[in-house]
């Protein structure tokens, strides 16, 4: 395998973890712009346990779950007062406690501060390939329980979930904690494949970009972030190819303005995103019921 | 006296604040709507005033252009998001729908400008560069009094707009409920672009106020001020444009002062910690008893 491809499959691995860390809470109809804040937890505490020369130096089988459990402690801890909030306003309490997150990493000079991080230990693609696989599997599992449905209830009427005995608080307080724990997971990952960490890596466009790849995906299924990550990684060097193929020079300089044009396209043509309920069962050939309902 | 110049340089930046900060108030307020373009709209104006002024324009009909290119675009956006968002579903991540049709925009013109002009910081030569008095001591550039000045009467005038005419108590009852401002005979889908008119003014006059004072321009700027405007939009609570006046004004000294004495980055954790806290126990501001949907403006 080329050292393109390689680098292309782990950017589409830690895209797919950290999309899923932010489909759990919008599967339960939470949107969280505050990806970036997890994603600078798990990073940064994964490298200062493992780390041989300025950390502790411990074994990454050890610091990659500590890193992963704290960043989900964090998010179980922050869970109560962001979702107090709903709508734009937790779109921006999320944002808020990234950059919070930001801020004071930024100013800890025990992780370098601002000059950044470096990882220690380097691991190839034998560690991220089987995690993806394995958060893969989990989301999958996790929405087909009791749990992703209530989780599924609450993204499509909240009031009525609770009409229904469904917990309301506490679905979205375990979808905003397993968020973060994946989050932090996807951190620590970072670290491991490109020995060095730093904060303005993960500003606010990472944060949105990683809602895009969930809402473009789709909230609906546990497909939804699997294939946005998966749109959003290969689009742009798609684009590229094209613009190296064809020799148009336009074309490579244009890619990020025409993923702009197909975000606002997809909004319009499929404002669902990609892989909605019906497109499964149009996809799997499973009989669709038919009635006057209008389905979405 | 080194203090009360910084607090009149807070001031003055602050004003930029206030004007980004009530046109995010506005669509928050009239369409429950986060409108990430802001940002795009602020700095397309701010790059091609550059751009005019170094084809050889004079920079008033530079400055012209400039405002023409985000009114023209925001009412494109308007075009793509805004009427993409009606309730087809209603379902919990809906209200989303034109916030990435937003996202999507700022990825478009960041881009589209990166590609026409580079990601290079560009001088613009303004033409008041030394144009500034004196009061025992405290230094006022005349520009940047001028836009403080601008940004206040213009909010004022904005907010007599929406209580005392036709077209502000139309706008009020979409802001109430849609729904029934149709029943009442607004006609939504052509009073909705007024929102996007004055957003795009608003940015694109901020833009240019912005370039003119600090004389220098980048396809990033639009990032930095839309922040902290929207930190200055929760402090003064979202849809609450006297609101966003002095959380604007009060960002700006924040953020002069903060420099002056700490440096740069040691500010983000107090004020994003004070949002986060006025987001979840106070959301209707620090001012304020307005409240989404009644009693706003």
């Amino acid at each position: 395998m080329s050292a393109y491809m390689t680098g292309i499959i782990i950017i589409l691995c830690l895209n797919i973890i950290i999309a899923y860390s932010v489909f759990l809470p919008a599967a339960a109809g939470q949107l969280n712009l505050g990806a970036a804040g997890f994603m600078i937890i798990g990073a940064y505490t994964d490298a200062y346990l493992s780390s041989a020369d300025e950390g502790l130096g411990l074994p990454i089988a050890l610091t990659i779950p500590v890193a992963a459990l704290f960043t989900g402690l964090v998010g179980f801890l922050m869970s109560f007062p962001i979702l107090r909030t709903r709508g734009v306003y937790m779109i921006l309490a999320t944002f808020a406690f990234a950059e919070i997150v930001a801020g004071i990493v930024l100013n800890m000079e025990i992780v370098g501060g601002a000059s950044g991080f470096p990882v220690t230990t380097h691991t190839e693609l034998e560690v991220l390939l089987p995690v993806t696989v394995v958060v893969v599997l989990f989301g999958f599992y996790l929405i087909s329980t009791r749990f992703g449905l209530s989780m599924r209830s609450i993204h499509d009427d909240e009031n009525v979930s609770l009409l229904f005995g469904v917990n309301t608080h506490l679905v979205k307080v375990g979808a905003f904690t397993i968020g973060a724990f994946l989050g932090g997971l996807a951190g620590a990952l970072y670290g491991h494949q490109f020995d060095y960490i730093e904060v303005q890596n993960w500003g606010i466009l990472f944060s949105i970009y990683v809602l895009l790849y969930v809402l473009i995906g789709g909230t609906q299924t546990p497909w939804g972030p699997l294939v946005g990550a998966m749109f959003f990684t290969f689009i742009p060097e798609i684009l590229r190819a094209i613009g190296d193929a064809t020799g148009i020079e336009l074309f490579t300089e244009l890619r990020f303005a025409a993923f702009g044009v197909i975000i606002v396209g997809m909004m319009v043509l499929r404002p669902e995103g990609i892989m909605t309920r019906t497109f499964l069962e149009l996809l799997f050939r499973k009989s669709i019921p038919k009635s006057n309902i209008k389905l979405s | 006296m080194l203090i009360l110049q910084q607090l009149v340089n807070g001031l003055m930046l602050g004003s930029v604040y206030v004007m980004v900060a009530v046109a995010f108030t506005l669509t928050i307020g009239m369409l429950n709507f986060l409108n990430f373009t802001i940002p795009a709209l602020f700095m397309v104006a701010a790059m091609i005033t550059w751009a005019a002024t170094a084809a050889g324009f004079h920079w008033l009909v530079a400055a012209a252009f400039g405002m023409i290119v985000a009114i023209l675009a925001s009412l494109v956006i308007e075009r793509f998001t805004y009427r993409y968002m009606k309730a087809k579903y209603g379902d919990a991540t809906e209200h989303a729908l034109p916030l990435v049709s937003s996202l999507g925009f700022l990825i478009i013109f960041e881009h589209v400008v990166i590609m026409i002009w580079g990601t290079d910081p560009m001088t613009f030569n303004s033409p008041f560069a030394h144009a500034k008095f004196e009061i025992s001591g405290i230094i006022f550039g005349i520009p940047q009094l001028i836009s403080l000045a601008l940004s206040i009467i213009l909010v004022f005038g904005l907010s007599l707009l929406l209580k005392k005419t036709q077209l502000g108590r139309a706008l009020r009852s979409i802001a109430e409920k849609p729904d029934t401002a149709t029943l009442m005979g607004v006609d939504v889908g052509k009073i909705v672009p007024v929102v996007f008119v004055m957003t795009g003014f608003l940015c694109a006059l901020a833009g240019i106020l912005f370039t003119v004072n600090y004389q220098h321009v980048s396809p990033y700027i639009g990032d930095h001020v839309a922040t902290n405007a929207i930190a200055g939009m929760v402090i003064g609570g979202l849809g609450n444009i006297w609101g966003a006046i002095a959380g604007g004004l009060l960002i700006g000294m924040v953020e002069v002062l903060s420099i002056h004495f700490w440096g740069a980055d040691i500010i983000k954790v107090p004020v994003w910690s004070l949002m986060l806290i006025i987001l979840v126990f106070r959301p209707a501001g620090l001012f304020g008893h307005t409240q989404i949907g009644k009693g706003k403006f």
